[in-house]
């Protein structure tokens, strides 16, 4: 012990480039909030945000062009950076720009989120046109968060990157201009429960540490079957980690925040969970559960086979009762990670099953632009109070915005899965994985919640096209430049993915024929 | 010359030219949707007189890689059956065009019950989507690709659900979702049968010529069977999936309602003859008695509620509810009279339903009433529309010389080689249609005439251009129906060769005949 020398840790500093690039410009956001004029801040946050976000993207390219797929873990074993998570990082780093035009939207965001809503303080605020200018810096600190996180080598990078990605997430739904008690509501809602699957994921690393001595998800790995009677350990520990993940990503039974937080928080920070969250939280569920417990594939298949299950049924269900589109999109999102789960049983144990994992990340391209897209449109239906979220407002909608509605039409037929839409090749590409993975149980489970699922998103069609518009409907607010950039970026990204998947499809085989690190 | 390709691509153009028109020029949709439908109808002509019947069974074949990830291909070509379904079709667009002319408008009588007339909505749209349906309807029968049949079985639901839903009756909406969730639904299943068939036979393609044959273990063919069939038995639709088709006729309006009857739900006839009997023949012997059942059961049944039926459109719903008990008859009676028959019926029931919804439908825009009440005396107001009812109405009793006549008489005749008590009992179903359909002509041509039914104007030039075609093909074909057997019996043939059935009748097939008679 005494005398022993410390050695330098090594960093492959391209390999981490993009995440690097991310949480600098955080942390000079964070800066330009210390020291800028505060008439400034926007117009130097905005293009820094956007350029890091595009600038890590290259990198990410770059590093897949030029140097290859690294085949072993970067930073002493503590981050793996394979195909999947580069793939996984550029569809981050696309849909995070692309939620970021959305957020540079003023009647987005509150003026000061200190002032107590409805107070004196919050009118003089709004009198002076103050804006929360945080949430740029906020926004590149959860991105940089999401990279980390699929790919986490180890569980305790995997739990930094974890809460990294969430704490800004929590404030930033508490920051909805509007209907303000219900956003805080919503990011208290989201806090504790956050905080409490946190410490289900937390606890269950340690017992996994007490059966594997190890937190290394390769090492766990190697334990396996290698420590006698220390079982429970481990399966219990697997649970709880399992708990943790499938929080994040809205599984039923933790499902109960989404509805919630998707309703409350601001709808461009909306679109960034519904879309990003989602996609990095998959890639940490494959890791962990490939990665470090393939192995144990026939005791985790049958409780994951009863939460894919459970989940796709909570969420057509559910989403039928909803009166408020915000809600009824989060429930679409709870079905879809239900319909993705069934992906991830298809990639089954160790052996990694490439075509399955393959059709997961392509799934979640063509979820996250539709899904973008579809909250873009939300922020645009507006009336006095704000967007008009109850799906009343909505009818006859098709009548006073043509265009616009049958965007909205076309993607609620993507979330549907109907053909020559993106939504339906991810579903078919799922589906066809998983019964090749013998399980069309599952399969027919996820036709027939698909089924129901059409009755919802059918609905809203009826309302905004069949019914007669409302004397005081909503209006359409002028979109932004930003919003009508998303908007028309992702209906192309439905359609040329629902038309011509293929070159996307290809990127996916490539990058998951790399598979993960182990 | 990639004739399918090009059949497809001109409505598809000139749907988008029709969208694309500035507002207000209405008529000038019209024509344009007219110049376009009759541009595809003389393409059709033109590649119909180069196919030669004793030729190969496939022709004016295209195929191109589509989707090489998933072995899917653009591989259209028909053969006699699929042909003369697009011709149908080709025929029978026009036709309607003309006959919508004024659908999207409104009611125009205001001083009539209008209750059966909608609102005016936009007559741009109203034709887009019918040269859009027009491309689907061609695509879907020349798709040789099984991935590429079900792309356009699923895409053109939306069109039509939208003609539905805009442009129907008071129910419009209803009607609308409960078409779409049916079909859907029936859709999805098919959508697991298609992606076990790949993953079973292993070939790597949904070619269809490079599967039949590919399934030997008669289990997995049981349940594929089953799964194709219940979307093309709601799709036909067969007794006891039949019960979307009353609403959605009734509400649709008349030119969509001939579509959907005419050649929409032939999509389900066909794809039993053309996927079910060949992929799949020893599950189809398996079920033959079984289906056999049901088409008798829909035969009479659908021809006994007709009876009771007091709207017109519902009316003549049913009674191609009890046609297509006929035509599935006749495809599973797996004789070459039966199968021939059963085709040529399919061709003969569109221009007969064809014409009887459109002139309905010429009633129903006079009077602003669907209901058989609200007529009477018609005949003496407005002969030739009485006389085109007349025509049309014997058509669909198969009155002896007018086309469908031939196709039932040899349906009963070839299922009675295999079948005998099921051609019997089915046989009855002809004397019921004598009874609807003269019972109905009766009640609103004859009589004293009605007070609203005086102001009746005879058929004007548009409508008599819209019913002659017609008339004259249910004349012709009833007279010299050999070109198009001439055309139907290669493709019958190698149809039941596929199927591992020769026509004389095996000696194991009689005790099936009498399972199936009991």
């Amino acid at each position: 012990m005494n005398g022993g020398t410390i050695e330098a840790p090594t960093i492959e500093y391209a390999l981490l480039a993009p995440m690097l690039l991310v949480f600098g410009a955080a942390v000079v956001g964070v800066l330009i909030e210390a020291f800028a004029p505060r008439y400034l801040r926007k117009s130097i946050h905005v293009p820094l945000t956007l350029l890091a976000l595009a600038g890590a993207f290259l990198l990410t390219i770059l590093q897949a062009v030029r140097e290859g797929v690294p085949t072993t873990p970067a930073a002493m074993g503590a981050v793996a950076v394979d195909g999947p998570a580069l793939f996984i990082w550029a569809i981050i780093l696309v849909l995070a720009f692309v939620s970021t035009l959305l957020i540079n939207d003023d009647e987005q965001f509150v003026a000061q989120a200190a002032a107590v809503p409805g107070s004196s303080d919050e009118e003089d605020a709004v009198r002076h046109g103050y804006a929360q200018t945080e949430v740029y810096p906020l926004l590149l600190f959860s991105v940089g968060g999401m990279l980390l996180f699929p790919a986490a080598n180890d569980l305790l990078v995997m739990f930094v990157a974890l809460e990294v990605l969430s704490l800004p997430l929590y404030l930033l739904c508490g920051l909805a201009r509007r209907r303000r008690l219900l956003s805080q509501e919503a990011s208290v809602k989201y806090f504790l429960l956050g905080s409490f699957s946190s410490a289900f994921f937390l606890y269950g690393m340690a017992l996994v540490y007490g059966y594997a001595g190890s937190i290394d998800l390769r090492a766990i790995s190697s334990s396996l079957g290698t420590v006698v009677g220390q079982d429970t350990l481990l399966y219990v520990g697997m649970a709880m980690l399992g708990v943790g993940l499938l929080f994040k990503i809205g599984a039923a039974p933790f499902q109960a925040w989404k509805p919630d937080v998707y309703q409350g928080a601001p709808t461009a920070v909306t679109a960034l969970m519904a879309s990003t969250v989602l996609v990095a939280a998959f890639g940490a569920v494959l890791r962990v559960f490939w990665v470090a417990l393939g192995n144990l594939d026939w005791d985790w298949r049958p409780v994951m086979w009863g939460v894919a299950i459970l989940t796709m049924v909570v969420g057509a269900i559910l989403a039928i009762t909803q009166t408020e589109i915000k809600r009824m999109l989060a429930y679409s999102s709870i079905a879809h990670a239900g319909f993705l789960l069934t992906g991830v049983i298809a990639t089954g144990g160790a052996e990694q099953n490439k075509e399955a994992l393959s059709a997961l990340l392509f799934y979640l391209v063509a979820y996250g632009f539709t899904t973008v897209g579809a909250f873009a449109v939300v922020t645009m239906v507006r009336d006095a109070g704000g967007e008009a979220g109850h799906l009343s407002r909505w009818a006859g909608l098709g009548k006073r915005a043509p265009l616009l509605a049958g965007i909205f039409a076309f993607f609620l037929l993507a979330f549907a899965g109907i053909p020559l839409t993106s939504g339906f090749f991810g579903k078919y590409a799922v589906f066809a994985a998983a019964v090749a993975a013998d399980a069309l149980p599952l399969v027919v489970v996820g036709v027939v919640t698909s089924a129901i699922a059409a009755f919802f998103y059918v609905r809203v069609i009826v309302l905004m096209f069949f019914s007669e518009p409302a004397a005081d409907g909503p209006s359409i607010a002028v979109p932004t430049v930003g919003t009508s950039a998303v908007v028309t970026l992702a209906a192309a990204a439905t359609v040329v993915l629902g038309v011509f998947p293929e070159p996307v499809l290809n990127l996916a085989d490539q990058a998951a024929s790399a598979l993960f690190i182990r | 010359m990639p004739w399918l390709s090009i059949l497809m691509a001109v409505p598809v153009l000139g749907a988008v030219g029709v969208a694309l028109l500035p507002k207000g020029s209405d008529k000038l949709a019209k024509q344009l949707a007219l110049a376009v439908s009759l541009v595809v109808l003389a393409l059709t002509v033109a590649m119909a007189v180069q196919f030669s019947p004793n030729g190969n069974r496939f022709q004016f074949e295209e195929k191109y890689a589509w989707i090489p990830s998933f072995g899917v291909h653009y591989g259209v070509a028909v053969d006699g059956i699929a042909l003369v379904l697009i011709a149908l079709s080709a025929i029978l667009v026009p036709i309607v065009v003309l006959a919508s002319w004024h659908d999207a408008e409104g009611a125009t009588r205001l001083d009539l019950k209008s209750e059966a007339v909608p609102p005016k909505r936009s007559a741009k749209t109203y034709f887009a989507l019918l040269l859009v349906l027009e491309a689907m309807m061609i695509g879907v029968f020349a798709a040789t690709d099984i991935f590429l049949f079900y792309v356009f079985f699923e895409a053109m639901l939306i069109p039509m659900y939208f003609m539905i839903g805009s442009y129907g009756g008071v129910q419009r909406s209803y009607a609308a979702v409960k078409f779409l969730l049916y079909s859907l639904f029936g859709g999805l299943l098919m959508l697991v049968a298609v992606i076990a068939l790949y993953v079973v036979a292993e070939k790597n393609t949904f070619m269809f010529p490079e599967l039949v044959g590919a399934i030997q273990d008669p289990t997995t063919q049981k349940w594929l069977f089953a799964g194709f069939f219940i979307a093309f038995a709601i799709k036909a639709p067969l007794w006891p999936f039949h019960t979307w088709l009353p609403d959605a006729a009734a509400q649709a309006p008349a030119g969509a309602a001939v579509l959907l009857v005419g050649v929409l739900d032939k999509v389900g006839t066909y794809g039993m003859l053309r996927f079910c009997l060949e992929l799949f023949p020893d599950a189809s012997k398996f079920f033959t008695p079984l289906v056999i059942v049901l088409s008798v059961v829909g035969i009479i049944y659908g021809a006994i509620v007709a009876i009771g039926q007091t709207d017109m459109k519902r009316l003549i719903a049913y009674t191609s509810i009890s046609h297509f008990g006929f035509i599935a008859m006749g495809v599973f009676a797996m004789t070459q009279n039966a199968q021939s028959g059963a085709t040529l019926y399919m061709v003969n029931h569109g221009f007969s339903t064809g014409a009887l919804f459109l002139v309905a439908g010429f009633l129903i825009y006079r009077r602003g009433s669907a209901q058989i009440a609200d007529y009477g005396g018609v005949q003496s107001v407005a002969p030739l529309l009485a006389g085109a009812f007349l025509i049309a109405g014997l058509s669909g009793l198969s009155l002896p010389g007018l086309a469908p006549f031939v196709s039932e008489f040899m349906v009963l005749i070839g299922t009675y080689e295999r079948y005998a008590v099921p051609a019997i009992i089915g046989a009855t179903g002809v004397i019921l249609a004598a009874i609807y359909i003269l019972w109905m002509y009766k009640r609103t041509m004859n009589g004293p005439t009605a007070e609203p039914v005086k102001g009746f104007t005879d058929l004007n030039g548009r409508e008599k251009w819209v019913v002659a075609p017609l008339i004259a093909m249910i004349v012709a074909l009833g007279f010299f129906p050999k070109p198009l057997l001439d055309v139907i019996n290669p493709a019958v043939d190698q149809t039941l060769t596929n199927a591992q059935v020769t026509d004389k009748q095996p000696v194991s097939t009689v005790a099936e005949k009498k399972g199936a008679g009991q």
